[in-house]
């Protein structure tokens, strides 16, 4: 099963490293990874998309919490929590299915964000599911590129991830 | 007080009651040599080889308790330190390795003797750090000692870069320190205690399986007092041997690959299994499918992480061993209920009917010296007292079954990483804690070759070390597993060109006996531990090459699958 686990890790050099180093050497599964500093400058926030089985997900987390740089950490997934991924995605837009895109980019509530004759560039946010339903409705029309994000992730309601 | 970026690191040293500096001059590490010149506090030690520095400081750590230093140069000063700092990791041992950087401003150049310390190491380490700036080494050095002794110990590296040392700065040592990011664990769960108690007193084939935790965590005496309390059988592992007495009676062997049959098998039996400061290494459990099959199983660790990483447990409890064991020795002093001792009678009638075999019995008419016979002898010889640094192989193994350990770091072997050319090192750290003590090194003809050039520091620093060199000829494990699953195809196993280890040892200044015939062992030894006690001795001993490590636990056998001869 997927797992997010929501990492407040410090802010120094080499950190993102030991976090990558730990899931090659372990053999585990990275789907995806998002970093970047908090509103506190001396933190970073990470979020890590892995998957495995129930005893190898537990260990992840043990792993990952017995890293000196790692403050805290929470699997999102364990609770009701919201995901996020953004997606920018360059198509082919000529004759007919110029109209086609832009239609298909509404119904997805995405943003054309670039355009030029032959292309449109589209920004997409939400649920990873949502992103690659997008792909799936544009797969008869030529995409170009596309850059995925990888998701965020955060708790409903009041629980945080804190000092 | 303005202090240089060398002489703060000095100091830090000193603060942290470092007696000895284990290191090798470079490059990147003169300006610290400098300031190692002009004191007398901390002693340095000059290996011949980086791998030994910090081979010599593990024994020291693990004779002592505190924690080793190593200081090595860059690039092939801190590759060559690689192994002994992996060495250390895999066994918890506390240790600071200094290594020097080039100047911050050439980092990343390829500059000369550059190597990326901190990325080489990260997978090594229980932490590493690179100072960049001279205000934060003070704070950084305190850091890496609190990190490398606290929770489970661990090696740790911090990478100094020539021109930090260069510098000047404040100096002032923290008095403590603390870390949000880092907190270990001391105190066992209250409801995990309780819910331990009940499993323990429950037990009616109980069995106690400690490891070196209990000896990193100076738990040996809780140890004793709860096996005691108990009269539960109790087992070690091939790192925890020492933590209770093996001349005790309730004491049942090593267990594991080489352990001895009445271990496993009450292993494979036991109802309960309580694990202290264990990791249930592949070694230790054999085929995991066929584990302890009819067991509860209580697990004491002070690392979260090392709890159902391989065996799921019952009752799991993080903590220090030492809070751990005496809050279950005060939960069984008052629970209600009691030891089910006819059922511990019966349990113990079954482990003396497997004590019986007398798995350990080996040819004593043989015209050949039995490995076995040679290492029984130097028991009898320092009466069980003295320092054992071991290599790695067939030796590692007859050492940790015929010599019979009564007190903790008195074994002093790479259990975890099976490091060769770890033992005469690790020996010359021993020594160096311990001088007045008989330090032995039981080793092989192959694994002493890997570190052999250290014969030069120990006549430098006076180390009467006595080396037994179990000598027959092959890397005798890889010979055996050959002999075992290769169908006798002895591919490269065989040492068909050593050296004349006598004139070797000579040439090195010290003495060499090469004994051959078991008639002459004892006056050999004699000579070696009697004679010659205050030099170093190699004492070459040949060996019957024929023999094999038994009993033995074949891959992908459960633990009650023995093969006992």
């Amino acid at each position: 099963m997927q797992h997010i686990v929501s990492i407040l890790m410090e802010n120094e050099s080499g950190a993102l490293s030991r976090v990558a180093g730990l899931f090659s050497a372990r053999g585990y599964n990275i789907e995806s990874l998002t970093v970047a500093p908090t509103d506190d400058s001396s933190m970073s926030r990470m979020t890590l998309v892995t998957s495995g089985t129930e005893d190898v997900v537990e260990q992840i987390l043990k792993q990952l919490n017995k890293l000196v740089d790692v403050v805290k950490l929470v699997d999102l997934t364990e609770s009701a929590h919201i995901e996020r991924e953004m997606m920018l995605i360059k198509i082919e837009a000529i004759g007919e299915s110029r109209a086609e895109v832009k239609r298909l980019a509404d119904i997805f509530r995405g943003n054309i964000i670039d355009v030029t004759d032959t292309t449109y560039t589209v920004e997409l946010t939400g649920p990873g599911e949502r992103l690659s339903a997008f792909l799936q409705a544009l797969s008869s029309i030529s995409i170009l590129e596309v850059v995925r994000s990888g998701a965020m992730g955060i708790s409903r309601g009041e629980k945080t991830l804190g000092l | 007080m303005e202090l240089t970026g060398a002489e703060i690191l000095v100091q830090c040293l000193k603060e942290e009651g470092v007696e000895y500096l284990f290191g090798y001059p470079g490059g990147a590490v003169l300006h610290i040599y400098d300031a190692l010149y002009k004191q007398d506090d901390v002693k340095h030690i000059l290996v011949r080889h980086e791998q030994a520095a910090t081979h010599a400081a593990d024994g020291y750590a693990r004779s002592t308790g505190k924690p080793g230093a190593v200081l090595v140069t860059s690039g092939p000063g801190a590759t060559n330190a690689v192994t002994g700092i992996a060495t250390a990791y895999m066994d918890s041992i506390p240790m600071v390795v200094i290594t020097g950087q080039v100047p911050t401003s050439l980092i990343g150049n390829d500059a000369f003797q550059e190597c990326d310390s901190v990325g080489i190491t990260r997978p090594i380490v229980k932490h590493n750090f690179l100072v960049k700036d001279i205000k934060d080494l003070a704070e950084t050095m305190k850091k890496a000692f609190y990190v490398a002794t606290s929770g489970r110990p661990g090696p740790v590296v911090v990478d100094v870069p020539k021109d930090v040392t260069g510098q000047s700065a404040e100096y002032s040592y923290p008095k403590e320190i603390s870390m949000r990011s880092y907190n270990p664990v001391s105190k066992g769960h209250v409801g995990q205690i309780k819910k331990a108690v009940e499993l323990i007193l429950s037990a009616k084939k109980p069995m106690i399986y400690s490891g070196g935790g209990v000896i990193l965590g100076e738990g040996c005496q809780q140890l004793r007092d709860f096996t005691q309390k108990l009269g539960y059988p109790i087992t070690n592992t091939l790192m925890g041997l020492g933590a209770y007495s093996a001349t005790d009676k309730q004491f049942i062997g090593m267990l594991g690959m080489h352990g001895t049959y009445e271990a496993n098998m009450s292993m494979h039996h036991c109802d309960v299994l309580i694990a202290i400061g264990a990791r249930f290494d592949d070694r230790v459990t054999g085929n995991l499918e066929k584990f302890c099959p009819d067991a509860k199983i209580l697990h004491v660790d002070v690392d979260p992480a090392s709890i159902s990483k391989t065996v799921k447990v019952d009752v799991p409890i993080v903590g220090e061993v030492v809070e751990v064991l005496e809050a279950l020795i005060a939960g069984i002093d008052t629970s209600e209920s009691k030891v089910d001792t006819p059922a511990l009678e019966k349990w113990w009638q079954q482990i003396d009917v497997w004590r019986a075999q007398d798995c350990l019995k080996f040819d004593t008419e043989s015209d050949k010296i039995k490995p076995q016979a040679a290492i029984q002898k130097v028991y009898e010889l320092t009466n069980g007292e003295a320092y054992v640094t071991s290599d790695v192989g067939q030796h590692q193994m007859w050492a940790a079954q015929y010599y019979k350990f009564d007190e903790p770091r008195r074994w002093i072997n790479s259990g975890g990483l099976g490091t060769m050319g770890f033992g005469l090192p690790a020996a010359m750290g021993v020594q160096l804690a311990h001088q007045d003590k008989t330090v032995v090194c039981i080793t092989g003809e192959c694994s002493i070759q890997m570190c052999i050039q250290e014969l030069a520091t120990c006549l430098q620093y006076g180390l009467p070390i006595k080396i037994l060199n179990l000598n027959n000829g092959f890397m005798g494990m890889v010979r055996q597993w050959q002999e075992f699953f290769y169908d006798k195809r002895y591919s490269e196993s065989v040492m068909s060109v050593a050296p004349n280890f006598v004139a070797l040892a000579e040439a090195y200044g010290h003495v060499g006996i090469r004994v051959e015939d078991p008639k002459d062992l004892d006056a050999a030894l004699d000579e070696a531990f009697n004679k010659h006690k205050d030099r170093l001795v190699f004492i070459d001993v040949i060996t019957d090459p024929d023999e094999n490590v038994y009993p033995m636990v074949p891959a992908g056998a459960g633990l009650n699958e023995m093969v006992l001869v």
